[in-house]
């Protein structure tokens, strides 16, 4: 089992959530954070006050999945959210060691599967 | 209309105080508007949508001063009128022929009709266009549409030599606004995200609190279009109280029938519905039939909204609807419940005068076609002198940023003030926070 960590535009966000579902993923959550990866920084005025903008607005997914979905999720990830100008974002994937679903106090991998119908 | 019954030649006070406090109301809608219309759009597209109101005020204050008065309301042939009146020429303290208060006055107070309407058409196009493309379609547009409606129905034009009654702007405001939004949305074409993506409004409140301020504004709009306190003004100003508020009642009864709730963004468009639906016809009908008009108007424009949002075209914050549409039906609605008894100028279908329905179907044909055909070229041309809408990128990144360089809900987390150098080079950081 793997964390999948996400980083990406949020203008990409929702292609992000449209190639995760295509790829069959489905358990994930989302957040808006702000970061800093290189990209030019924006310069904005306000009444003379003239600032750059050093953290741009990024939505960070996380994902835990099973082994298998660990290459489909980060293909998703990429698919969506790449443009090709810096600023893109990263993909972090690091080991998980325990996951537990609270309704049913399932473990790990059953854990991670996506229930089956309604 | 009133300015049959005025006494020629002479400035009266109580007309002139209500007319000073009606202009600064009509004024006050166009912010209102860029509030109503910022919050029916993404968060990141927010300032650019308000501005387009605050440009729009700009832009028509000039234009409307340098030529737009004078084509609108000056002595000229049935389609526009002259120029004696450009940049002001004898636009002074002697009373507007026809009406009781000063020409000056008269300017000012047609003056924040045009501006109002030229930020109306903005809604067909925001999220993508230029902000400069935008402000020169708004000088053009006043000019070339305004002004010409407003001669044909108040300026001595060939609608209203025949007899087309518009209280308070249903051919030059709300048809002409509403068919542009629709040319204007086909020429710079959809969002990228339009269809692909939900694009919901990102403040409803703004929404609310923006028509609630158009409301209020309205009263001077319709209130006002008298250009006196005599009986058209009071019969408008509380046709304004009731019509939206009747049409607000039929559109929580679709809402309900529709979706099972009566949703907070659907009143805000009923408020404007009513409000548009009224305004050709405020002082022309009894406040009975106002009532009526107010429940009929809500229908075609409930149904155009539900209907538009199926199809290509993005006509963004549906100003077809709210305004072309339910102005049509505003003046379609005079034809036939106009009463000379209320009016004291004409009868419509139903008291017995079908020439009345005759020149208002009339106004209504052609005012939308004149409106659509002509904001169709002038986008057409200014499409040919520069790029009408900002790249995918751009539009992806939001217009606050890129067409400003401000955001309307700026953390400040991350930012860093940068002193300009003396002679304007290049700016360096001097503090971190």
């Amino acid at each position: 089992m793997k964390l999948v960590i996400g980083i990406v535009r949020p203008e990409q966000a929702n292609d992000v959530l449209e190639a995760l579902y295509r790829a069959d993923v489905r358990g994930l959550s989302l957040s808006r954070v702000q970061g800093h990866g290189g990209e030019l920084d924006r310069v904005e005025t306000y009444r003379g006050t003239t600032v750059k903008m050093e953290l741009a607005e990024k939505v960070r997914f996380e994902i835990a999945v099973s082994d298998e979905f660990v290459q489909p999720t980060i293909d998703a990830l990429c698919e969506g959210g790449r443009t090709g100008e810096v600023g893109d974002g990263k993909i972090f994937v690091v080991p998980l060691e325990h996951v537990v679903r609270i309704r049913t106090g399932e473990l790990d991998h059953g854990a991670v599967t996506p229930v089956e119908g309604p | 209309m009133s300015a049959l019954f005025a006494a020629a030649g002479r400035v009266d006070t109580g007309d002139t105080a209500w007319m000073l406090v009606a202009t600064a109301l009509v004024l006050m809608m166009t912010p209102a508007l860029g509030l109503f219309y910022a919050g029916l759009v993404r968060a990141k597209n927010t300032l650019n949508t308000f501005m387009m109101s605050v440009g729009a005020i700009a832009i028509a204050t000039v234009a409307w001063a340098a030529i737009g008065y004078s084509l609108a309301f000056d002595t000229g042939n049935g389609f526009i009128g002259g120029l004696h009146f450009a940049f002001l020429n004898d636009v002074a303290f002697a009373p507007r022929p026809g009406t009781t208060i000063p020409q000056l006055l008269f300017f000012a107070y047609e003056a924040t009709f045009c501006i109002i309407t030229t930020a109306l058409v903005s809604g067909a196009v925001v999220e993508r266009m230029r902000f400069g493309a935008f402000m020169l379609f708004a000088a053009l547009w006043s000019i070339l549409v305004f002004s010409v409606l407003a001669h044909w129905v108040w300026g001595g034009g060939w609608l209203q030599e025949h007899g087309t009654l518009d209280f308070a702007g249903g051919v030059p405001v709300e048809m002409a606004s509403g068919f542009s939004a629709l040319a204007a949305a086909l020429v710079v074409r959809s969002r990228k995200d339009y269809g692909r993506q939900a694009l919901l409004p990102h403040n409803a409140v703004y929404v609310l609190l923006g028509a609630g301020l158009l409301w209020f504004g309205w009263f001077g709009f319709n209130g006002g279009s008298g250009y006196s306190t005599g009986h058209p003004g009071v019969l408008a100003f509380t046709n304004t109280l009731l019509c939206p508020a009747c049409t607000l009642v039929v559109w929580f009864l679709l809402d309900l029938w529709r979706g099972g709730r009566i949703t907070a963004v659907g009143a805000a468009t009923a408020i404007i519905v009513g409000c548009v639906g009224i305004t050709p016809a405020a002082g022309f009908i009894s406040p009975a039939w106002a009532m009526v008009l107010g429940a009929v108007a809500a229908v075609p424009s409930y149904f155009v909204i539900v209907y538009r949002t199926r199809t290509r075209v993005d006509e963004t914050l549906d100003v077809l609807a709210a305004h072309g549409v339910a102005g049509f039906t505003g003046i379609l609605f005079i034809g036939f419940f106009a009463q000379v008894a209320w009016n004291g100028v004409s009868d419509g279908l139903v008291y017995g005068n079908a020439k009345q329905l005759g020149w208002q179907a009339i106004a209504a044909a052609v005012a939308p076609v004149y409106a659509f055909a002509m904001t169709y070229v002038i986008l057409r041309v200014i499409g040919w002198l520069m790029p009408l809408r900002v790249t995918e990128k751009q539009e992806a990144l939001g217009m606050d940023v890129v067409q400003h360089g401000e955001e309307a809900y700026a953390s400040g987390e991350g930012a860093i003030l940068v002193a300009p150098e003396a002679d304007g080079e290049k700016p360096v950081p001097v503090a971190q926070p």
